[in-house]
């Protein structure tokens, strides 16, 4: 063969690559709990505010969700930067991935929200309870149990979507991959190799969300 | 002491009581009877400030309820409520269901809850389902479950809003013993209730509502088995059969 241009992928690479798991764990972690967090004041909001409120809280989310998230991350990367501001990948991913999580989890926080009855609430409140006591004892952890599997679905979206992130410049999963493509030129077994790894980390999540909702069904 | 009077109140062009005067003393048992929409379940909701009044006033112990700057969560605290649905928080036992509000609203200690949640819940036979979720028990049980919980905050008055209408029949006898229960304990309690028989039975007065005024009011003896109003006359012929 001769003088190659390309080196195979080879073991050593691995540190390489489990990085690149790491940074997408990490990213996506980052974006689920601010984006729960959040979500969750946000479906609140939703779920108690008036129509006119509603209408100018809805369009606003209507953006994140509706605008792909690639342009999402591409706009707000060079529009931050042009304004003198440059990000760090990870801060900027995080944030915009934080900001489009947070646009679904309110959609399913403000479900939960609703599902619970105005006569549990009456109840709660003819016990003495305060509106915020029965938001934190009653209101959330009966609102958050019903949604518990959409929001674990938004949440598994989420990890996937990381891979977006990637085109900003961030060192996670598939951007490692790439990197390792363009050196060894044997994409067909990295990418593979990639997508078992997505799988490693999601399924287990979905196999717990499972086993999660069959022990506090309600 | 319970002192409602001239109490007026409307759901938008919609009057539902149109002057109510009552005294409930201490140890004492009222039923309300009446047709549907004739305004009964609507004055327990006012005492219990769930709902705004337009006029009168509602004296709770001195505290007049619907007052400017009167702690409505503070005096909820002694009036003890069960609905017609029994509303089980099903996030948490037996146990904690009871326990829940005495300690967060009354600030007591896990354990001194949970002591006086078991002996609410042992007290309307519920013992052996302390670590029970409530979604798995009949309505009956869950029915009885709401009214320890409402115990549980040692409350001095209880209110009843029809609760056994929406109750599988063979299930009303036993959240009905419950409230015989509470009677002999001495409770004050205002009862709105469809069981004329049980009205009878338990309770020192009966009124009965109609269209949003108390058209009688007085003795069973007297309210229910010879009734001096017409209107009083027909509603127990009808529902009597």
């Amino acid at each position: 063969m001769g003088f190659s241009l390309f080196t195979p992928l080879a073991w050593s690479d691995l540190p390489f690559v489990l990085q690149g798991v790491l940074n997408t764990i990490y990213i996506s972690v980052v974006a689920i709990v601010i984006g729960t967090i959040l979500g969750l004041i946000v479906g609140f909001i939703r779920a108690e505010a008036n129509k006119t409120v509603n209408i100018i809280l809805g369009a606003f989310l209507d953006i994140f969700r509706s605008v792909p998230l690639i342009i999402q991350l591409i706009l707000f990367t060079t529009y931050v930067g042009v304004m003198g501001h440059p990000l760090d990948p990870f801060v900027a991913g995080s944030i915009v991935l934080s900001l489009y999580t947070m646009a679904f989890m309110s959609e399913v926080f403000r479900g939960g929200f609703e599902s619970v009855s105005n006569s549990m609430k009456t109840a709660s409140r003819s016990l003495g309870m305060t509106y915020w006591q029965t938001v934190r004892y009653i209101r959330i952890p009966i609102g958050m149990r019903t949604v518990f599997t959409s929001w674990l679905g938004v949440a598994l979206s989420v990890i996937k979507d990381s891979a977006l992130v990637s085109v900003i410049g961030y060192m996670e999963l598939l951007r490692t991959s790439e990197q390792l493509i363009s050196r060894t030129q044997q994409p067909l077994e990295i990418l593979i190799g990639v997508g078992i790894f997505y799988f490693i980390i999601s399924y287990p999540l979905s196999r717990y969300g499972k086993y999660v909702e069959k022990r506090m069904a309600i | 002491m319970i002192e409602i009077q001239g109490v007026h109140k409307s759901f938008g062009d919609l009057e539902v009581l149109k002057g109510i005067d009552l005294t409930v003393k201490k140890g004492e048992v009222i039923s309300v009877i009446g047709a549907s929409g004739s305004g009964k379940s609507t004055l327990l909701y006012c005492i219990n400030a769930i709902e705004k009044i337009q006029q009168g006033k509602i004296i709770v112990d001195g505290t007049d309820v619907h007052a400017k700057g009167t702690n409505q969560d503070k005096l909820r605290e002694r009036l003890g409520m069960v609905f017609q649905q029994w509303n089980s928080f099903p996030h948490m036992t037996v146990l904690e269901n009871a326990a829940l509000a005495p300690q967060v609203v009354k600030g007591l200690s896990k354990e001194e809850a949970m002591e006086i949640a078991k002996k609410e819940l042992e007290h309307v036979g519920l013992g052996d389902k302390f670590d029970q979720y409530p979604t798995r028990m009949s309505g009956g049980q869950q029915q009885r479950l709401a009214i320890a919980r409402a115990l549980a905050m040692k409350p001095d008055y209880m209110l009843f809003d029809e609760v056994t209408s929406a109750l599988d029949p063979e299930l009303v006898g036993e959240v009905l013993d419950t409230l015989r229960l509470l009677r002999d304990d001495g409770m004050t309690m205002i009862t709105v209730t469809h069981e004329i028989a049980f009205a009878r039975e338990v309770s020192n007065r009966v009124a009965f509502f109609h269209k949003g005024v108390i058209e009688e009011i007085g003795h069973p003896s007297i309210v229910i088995e010879n009734p001096q109003r017409e209107k009083t006359q027909q509603f127990l012929s009808k529902v009597l059969g």
